[in-house]
């Protein structure tokens, strides 16, 4: 594959025509009149008509890439025919009919948005809304949070959690530990969500390692092998957390299991990059599942959080994220920030407008905001619902192997712990889509196809080992 | 706090933007103008927006099954469809062929991303880009992020105080082979067939890389499909380009940030290997684009209707525009301002150049309040019915306050050359050591 480093030799040059003049593809460039005939023919006609050879595209050289996994899970899962399919791969929330859910306060805020005669739609300045910035921190951090007290804390409204995700990893690579330390390690979790080894590695960073954190054997968090890999990162190393509701596995830590890790990562200066996608969706407490990152703040930290409001607003499509940036002093931020401004500039120059407004607006009313919370609560409770509903259907069919970590896992996701042959039985056989990885989306599931999951997870788990 | 910040030596970024709002906003003066807002504004100093598009938004946010679920990589599928046809005509061979196509991006700025990291990668040929200087800012800084040099060129000729596409022809002459080179606004290139023939075949010879860039379709004509005439020609001469598209002057629609980068590949293969590459740098930028520009616009583009009722507002500000040009002219004329004042209806679009000197306009900005830049290219739709009579008296004040008004007249002689801005190179103006080939003088001799 030909790449800037190994130029393939230089393709011949397009064969010179027989005659000097070509025949004018249009009349003349100023005036040709809109709705003219459809030219049956164009550039390979007149090539194919003068007996040339094609000349080759110059991208003849570019290979096709990768596309993602989930999409290419969800695309077999539309071309299935089978009636009882289930879609236990998608990363969205479902009613109990299956269907996307518009949260009703977002429908609220949308129509008096589009009543709003009076809204300017300008370019929003390069680091946002300012309303949505100040009201998605707080979201996070708590409206008593001695950061916002200090004021050392800044925000950027971003592309997403992955813009978030990009704007911070852009940074750290340009101005932390070092001007363009490209080689600081980047300690994402073993498994994560694919896209961190991705955005941490657009952005610059050569050394990105994994972290222990999934324990197969017992089904639940390797504490110890998590803290031991801090012990012997290298000091400034930076560590991608799951604020809550950790994706695939769905563990998290315990309170007491996060004090233990913000222990050795002060100790070691090691950095926290948090990645917040669920916040109020794994508990329906928008402060319980905000408990990680605020202790890290309270401990002193310096961090970014990435925050999206994809899942715990259904604006998914709309792109509303924030990046947090929590300093040490005023003074500092308005340094980053200022930076972050300039990196801003040319990934995609300023945000759009639509989500964050909704969000803004929904968050800095008393009235959106409880029922916002409400409708949260909706969406974590039917999860909860389907949780312990599939786990009692495994245990009631005597399915070999514990289940309690489907009730004890949290937010969308669950690691069911089937291996990658039951998840392909699972999928050619019974039109149950899911990753190799057993991850599933508990979304997926509904009253209506439980029964048939549960069974279908009990006939893999028996007929392949 | 012990320890110290990991952000102690971040240094404080400096403000290239933006100064001049900051002086208009600090400025108390009553009579005080802006002349340089990006954004296309109406006569009652709001920005733009066509009536069909709040009346869209209202429809969307009633629609019952509207859902947000997360759009493709590429974006929504209808719109790059509608924003193609925009571009390349319905009929174009390139579609019929089905090797055009593209990626929905975070407004302009987005596809002028995707399309430097793209060229990073794969294309061969230097890392050199040439643009004009009013694309610094935004295709400079994002091609310099990626490690290209960035070179300046312009149409604009301070001295004949006129616009030559013909300057074109340097440029090509001597980029070195396979340089890449950003056409801002092609709607506006002017050049007789026969030299755009010849423009053609220089630059196939020379394997150009062509990256245009559309910012404001309709805003030079008032039609959006004539607009588009030379980027259609290039297209039928089988030239693969990328072209980036934004979305936001034509539909009013700033915040919403919604472009496109177009690919045109002389195969479907391509195309589609083209379309993957970029679907992967998306991804990790901002995984999928917003969603609801791109549907206001499918919605307006797709409906024959609605289509009619935004190229009819559309031609309306156009037209006011032009108005407003002929308006200045007149009035400074009446006024007896001297100078020649003809390129201020010569040229078209948006932002023109005003053709003072720099000390005029340092005039107008600090003694009459007037905003604009250094460089004297303003923006027409800031003036209106209360603030022309000012403008126009104000420039003559000026001008008379410190003279010669501007006046077509041949550029200085080389000797008494210092140029005013080292990485501003003028095309045509001669300078030392520069060796010019017998074609391209024949050709400088024939204008």
């Amino acid at each position: 594959m030909a790449d800037r480093d190994n130029p393939l030799p230089p393709k011949p040059s397009a064969q010179r025509l027989g005659r000097e003049k070509l025949p004018p593809p249009v009349k003349d460039f100023r005036i040709d009149a809109f709705g003219a005939q459809p030219r049956t023919g164009g550039f390979r006609a007149l090539v194919a008509a003068l007996g040339l050879a094609m000349p080759s595209s110059i991208f003849a050289d570019v290979p096709q890439a990768q596309p993602v996994l989930v999409f290419k899970l969800t695309a077999d899962f539309r071309e299935d025919p089978d009636p009882r399919k289930v879609n236990l791969g998608v990363g969205a929330y479902r009613t109990d009919d299956c269907q996307p859910w518009v949260l009703p306060v977002v429908r609220k805020v949308e129509h008096q948005i589009a009543r709003n005669d009076a809204l300017n739609h300008e370019y929003l300045p390069i680091l946002g809304l300012p309303e949505f910035r100040s009201n998605a921190s707080r979201i996070a951090l708590g409206d008593d949070s001695p950061a916002i007290k200090e004021k050392r804390i800044g925000s950027v409204q971003s592309l997403g959690g992955t813009g978030a995700l990009r704007v911070g990893a852009e940074f750290l690579r340009k101005w932390y530990n070092g001007t363009n330390n490209a080689a600081t390690p980047v300690y994402v979790s073993s498994p994560t969500w694919e896209n961190h080894n991705g955005v941490f590695g657009a952005a610059g960073f050569t050394d990105i390692r994994t972290y222990h954190y999934w324990d197969a054997a017992k089904r639940g968090l390797d504490l110890q092998g998590l803290l031991q890999d801090m012990e012997n990162a290298p000091e400034f190393s930076i560590f991608v957390l799951h604020a809550c509701a950790h994706n695939p596995t769905g563990t998290d830590p315990t309170p007491e299991q996060w004090e233990k890790i913000a222990s050795v990562m002060k100790r070691r200066f090691l950095f926290p990059f948090f990645d917040s996608a669920y916040q109020g969706f794994a508990s329906g407490d928008l402060d319980r599942d905000a408990w990680a990152v605020r202790y890290f703040v309270s401990e002193g930290f310096e961090l970014f959080c990435a925050q999206s409001f994809s899942k715990n607003f259904g604006l998914y499509n709309e792109r509303v994220g924030n990046l947090t940036v929590v300093g040490k002093d005023g003074d500092n931020v308005l340094r980053v920030l200022s930076q972050m401004e300039k990196i801003v500039r040319v990934l995609w120059s300023n945000p759009p407008a639509q989500g964050a407004r909704i969000v803004a607006t929904t968050l800095s009313s008393p009235e959106h905001f409880t029922m916002w919370k409400e409708n949260v609560k909706t969406m974590a409770d039917r999860i909860l619902l389907m949780r312990a509903e599939l786990r009692s259907r495994l245990e009631a069919l005597g399915t070999p192997g514990t289940w309690n970590h489907i009730t004890e896992q949290i937010g969308m996701f669950s690691f069911t712990g089937l291996t990658a042959k039951q998840v392909e039985y699972l999928i050619n056989e019974k039109h149950i889509y899911l990753l190799p990885s057993g991850r599933i989306n508990m979304c997926g599931l509904t009253t209506k196809n439980l029964d048939y999951v549960a069974a279908s997870i009990y006939e893999a788990v028996t007929k392949i080992q | 706090m012990p320890t110290l910040s990991v952000f102690l030596d971040v240094p404080l970024a400096p403000k290239t933007r933006g100064r001049l709002l900051d002086d208009f906003q600090k400025d108390e003066n009553p009579n005080k103008v802006y002349l340089a807002y990006e954004v296309c504004m109406t006569g009652n100093e709001v920005p733009w927006l066509p009536p069909v598009v709040p009346k869209t938004l209202m429809k969307l946010a009633h629609d019952p099954s509207q859902s947000y679920e997360y759009l493709p990589e590429h974006g929504l599928e209808a719109f790059i469809h509608v924003a193609t046809e925009l571009l390349v005509g319905r009929h174009s061979p390139a579609i019929v062929e089905n090797r055009v196509g593209g990626v929905h991006t975070i407004g302009g700025s987005g596809a002028i991303r995707l399309a430097a990291m793209f060229l990073k990668d794969w294309h061969r040929g230097p890392r050199v880009v040439y643009l004009q200087p009013s694309q610094k800012e935004q295709h400079g800084f994002i091609f310099q992020e990626m490690g290209f040099i960035i070179r300046e060129y312009t149409f604009w000729d301070p001295y004949q105080l006129a616009s030559d596409t013909g300057k074109l022809f340097d440029v090509v002459e001597h980029a070195p082979e396979r340089s890449i080179v950003v056409l801002y606004n092609p709607g506006s290139f002017i050049l007789p067939r026969k030299r755009w023939i010849k423009l053609a075949k220089v630059m196939k010879r020379k394997q150009i890389f062509l990256f245009f860039d559309v910012p404001d379709q309709g805003f030079i004509s008032g039609d959006p499909d004539r607009d588009n005439k030379i980027l259609r020609y290039f297209v039928s001469q089988g030239f693969e380009f990328f072209c980036s598209q934004c979305f936001s002057n034509s539909f009013g629609l700033y915040d919403e940030r919604i472009g496109c980068l177009i690919a045109v590949a002389l195969s479907n293969e391509a195309l589609l290997h083209i379309r993957s590459q970029l679907d992967s740098y998306a991804r990790y930028m901002w995984c999928s684009p917003p969603a609801l520009g791109s549907r206001v616009i499918t919605t307006i583009l797709s409906n024959p209707a609605l289509r009619v009722e935004w190229k009819k507002s559309l031609r309306g500000v156009v037209e006011n525009i032009m108005l407003t040009r002929e308006k200045v002219k007149e009035k400074l004329r009446l006024l007896g301002t001297p100078g020649s004042w003809e390129h201020i209806t010569e040229q078209d679009g948006m932002h023109s150049f005003l053709g003072i000197s720099v000390d005029q306009v340092d005039y107008l900005v600090t003694k009459k309040h007037i905003y604009i830049p250094k460089t004297g290219q303003f923006n027409l739709t800031c003036i209106n019915n209360q603030n022309i009579d000012y403008i126009a008296q104000s420039i003559n004040e000026a001008i008379l306050a410190i003279g010669p008004g501007p006046q077509p007249r041949e550029p200085p002689t080389k000797e008494s050359v210092v140029p005013e801005d080292s990485e501003l190179q003028v095309p045509g103006l001669k300078r030392e050591g520069t060796k010019f080939s017998g074609l391209a003088a024949l050709l400088r001799s024939k204008k």
